[in-house]
């Protein structure tokens, strides 16, 4: 099937407060937030993207939606290149691409009514004013609100953490999107309430047939929402395959260390020790060679030498270690 | 499924969400401070309404007794519920005139400081770069000047009238409420909710003035009441120290002739005491009001 987006290179640099002494040579170092990674999302798939705190996912979805600008490289929707979209072609990638936060407590206007935030998409992309309330309600049926008239002239914050996230929901599929982004989609969630958002959006995921991409650092979550899982560290992607394979046979430590990390509601069990230890650097200064090469008990001369590429350990399965390259 | 009830959504009345007075109204009914004070100013802006037909004299006409004798300095009584000047006259028309004077000062400058300084912190903090660095180095010169002295050079060069005073408070006064409201801006623009309102295809100047500008009027309005204050003081220190219009009958220059006069060695408290003590409830009323708004500026608090 056709690409829906096709990224090449795709980098993002922020710049980072200067020293003096920085200041002086006229330096202007970069933080490099995503660096360089190549993705292709198909239609109809489902992608997660994990990787823990500062590895970068948040800005590639911010990327895939165009919430921030391109540093460098490319990004196409639909052979389209989202840096030179503007007015009508940017109202109509708005109408297809939409994004589920991560806290709804904060993502909705607090000062608007449900039945404002939810036809606020509709006002924006220019949709006919009679058609508002219907589609409105229906958006509210379609995320599980069974009787949007309770909801409509709510506030935010009378409602409740699952029910503000279905609002959130709501507001993004009014517009009939065919790409969903969803950012950490439960994590600000109650634990009781997050199957329920989650079987919801696997359900609408078919129903509506979307194409999505779920970013989060929890692996449980990547596997029961995506088809094809995306591992970041540092900027880059270090792995990438179908998510049951990554889970079964991980290819690259960094992985490795992700699923042996999952909690397991058994504390007795023995744990297996991790096998990474210390914390994620910063991307303004990311170690030479492979990024993970500090904390990885396998790091051998090479990895400080040369960055290892993404090379296939598997039929549609890629990893970025020095160690399968023999 | 949706499409059977849907009549019925269109049929229901559709109640509408309360907007911003009706909630500035709930919340006054709950807080006993901004209510105080909202009433005071009620009270000060019907007299300045009615002044015309509750004040018995014309505040400048000069007036005799009935022997033919100049009714000058006469203790409070019937005629003269607050007695008369020591030019005759009479005292309780010009405190009753006294009010126009000062609730249109106050209330002009209210205005103009919560607009320039609403106008300025959204632009500032929403726009960044160097548009916020030239606004802010702007605002934190003017910070610096002293306020009583820039005035009077100011009404000096540009004429004593009502409305330049105005201007002078208003030019004085927008950069404490810019700055303050700027930095409102910075947070809300950092909120999830105006990356939503981005992502679902607002424009920036939609984003401006419908997503952030509502969450910033609670705060325009804290210091527009407190700019109330202000002016009216200012147009009475100006008066009083003798810079101010002289054809105005205003609270200042009453005291300002109750002081020439040498009322206090009269004892004439009638005379200076009843236009100080409207201006300390008018100040007053602009600090109660203030206070009791500060909770609306978190909404949530606000309304459990």
């Amino acid at each position: 099937m056709d690409p829906l987006i096709e990224a090449f290179g795709l980098t993002k640099a922020f710049p980072v407060s200067r020293t003096w002494r920085q200041m002086l040579r006229a330096e202007r170092p970069r933080l490099k937030a995503v660096d360089g990674i190549d993705l292709t999302i198909r239609r109809g798939d489902s992608i997660g993207l994990v990787g823990e705190s500062g590895s970068g996912k948040t800005t590639v979805g911010r990327l895939l939606l165009k919430l921030t600008s391109i540093t460098s490289g490319q990004l196409t929707y639909r052979g389209d290149h989202l840096d030179r979209m503007k007015g009508a072609r940017l109202r109509g990638f708005r109408q297809q691409a939409q994004l589920v936060f991560q806290n709804p407590f904060d993502a909705l206007n607090p000062r608007f009514n449900i039945r404002r935030i939810v036809a606020e998409p509709l006002v924006n992309l220019g949709v006919p004013r009679a058609e508002h309330e219907t589609r409105t309600a229906d958006s509210l049926r379609l995320v599980g609100l069974a009787e949007p008239q309770r909801y409509l002239d709510r506030l935010p914050h009378q409602l409740s953490g699952g029910q503000l996230q279905r609002i959130v929901l709501a507001r993004a599929l009014v517009v009939g999107p065919e790409f969903l982004v969803a950012d950490e989609p439960v994590s600000m969630l109650d634990v009781s309430v997050r199957a329920g958002i989650l079987n919801l959006m696997r359900d609408l995921k078919e129903r509506l047939s979307l194409t999505s991409f779920t970013i989060s650092h929890d692996l449980t979550l990547v596997r029961y929402i995506c088809s094809r899982t995306l591992v970041m560290y540092l900027g880059r992607i270090i792995e990438q395959g179908p998510t049951e394979e990554i889970i079964a046979r991980p290819a690259h430590p960094y992985t490795k260390a992700l699923i042996a990390a999952v909690p397991r509601p058994d504390v007795d069990q023995p744990r297996d020790a991790l096998p990474i230890s210390g914390a994620i650097g910063s991307a303004a200064t990311p170690p030479s060679g492979c990024r993970l090469r500090h904390r990885c008990p396998y790091a051998f001369a090479r990895c400080a030498s040369e960055e290892p590429p993404l090379i296939e350990v598997a039929p549609g399965h890629t990893a970025a270690c020095h160690l399968h390259i023999a | 499924m949706a499409s059977i009830e849907l009549p019925h959504i269109a049929a229901a009345a559709r109640p509408r969400a309360p907007g911003l007075f009706a909630r500035l109204a709930r919340h006054l009914a709950k807080n006993p401070s901004a209510l105080i004070g909202v009433s005071i100013y009620l009270v000060f802006v019907l007299v300045a309404a009615l002044a015309g037909s509750i004040a018995p004299y014309d505040p400048i006409e000069i007036l005799f007794t009935e022997d033919g004798q100049l009714a000058a300095s006469l203790p409070p009584s019937a005629a003269h519920l607050l007695g008369t000047t020591n030019l005759g006259r009479d005292v309780f028309s010009q405190l009753v005139l006294g009010a126009r004077p000062s609730l249109f000062v106050g209330l002009t400058a209210a205005v103009a400081v919560a607009t320039i300084g609403s106008a300025v912190g959204l632009v500032a903090g929403y726009l960044g770069g160097w548009v916020d660095r030239a606004l802010m180095r702007l605002a934190d010169l003017v910070l610096g000047l002293p306020f009583l002295p820039f005035v009077i050079v100011l009404v000096a060069l540009i004429g004593p009238s009502l409305q330049n005073i105005v201007l002078t408070v208003a030019i004085l006064l927008w950069p404490n409420a810019a700055r303050v409201i700027r930095s409102q801006v910075l947070t809300l623009s950092q909120r999830q909710f105006i990356e939503a309102a981005r992502v679902t295809g607002a424009g920036e100047w939609r984003i401006m003035l419908v997503h952030i500008a509502p969450n910033i009027v609670p705060l325009a309005f804290l210091y527009g009441s407190i700019a109330v204050g202000w002016a009216i003081l200012t147009q009475a220190s100006l008066s009083f120290l003798g810079f101010g219009a002289t054809d105005t009958i205003s609270w200042g220059t009453m005291l300002q002739d109750a002081y020439a006069s040498q009322a206090l060695d009269r004892e004439q408290f009638s005379w200076f005491v009843p236009p100080g003590i409207c201006l300390v409830l008018v100040v007053l009323a602009g600090f109660l009001i203030s206070r009791g708004y500060e909770e609306l500026l978190f909404p949530k608090l606000g309304e459990g």
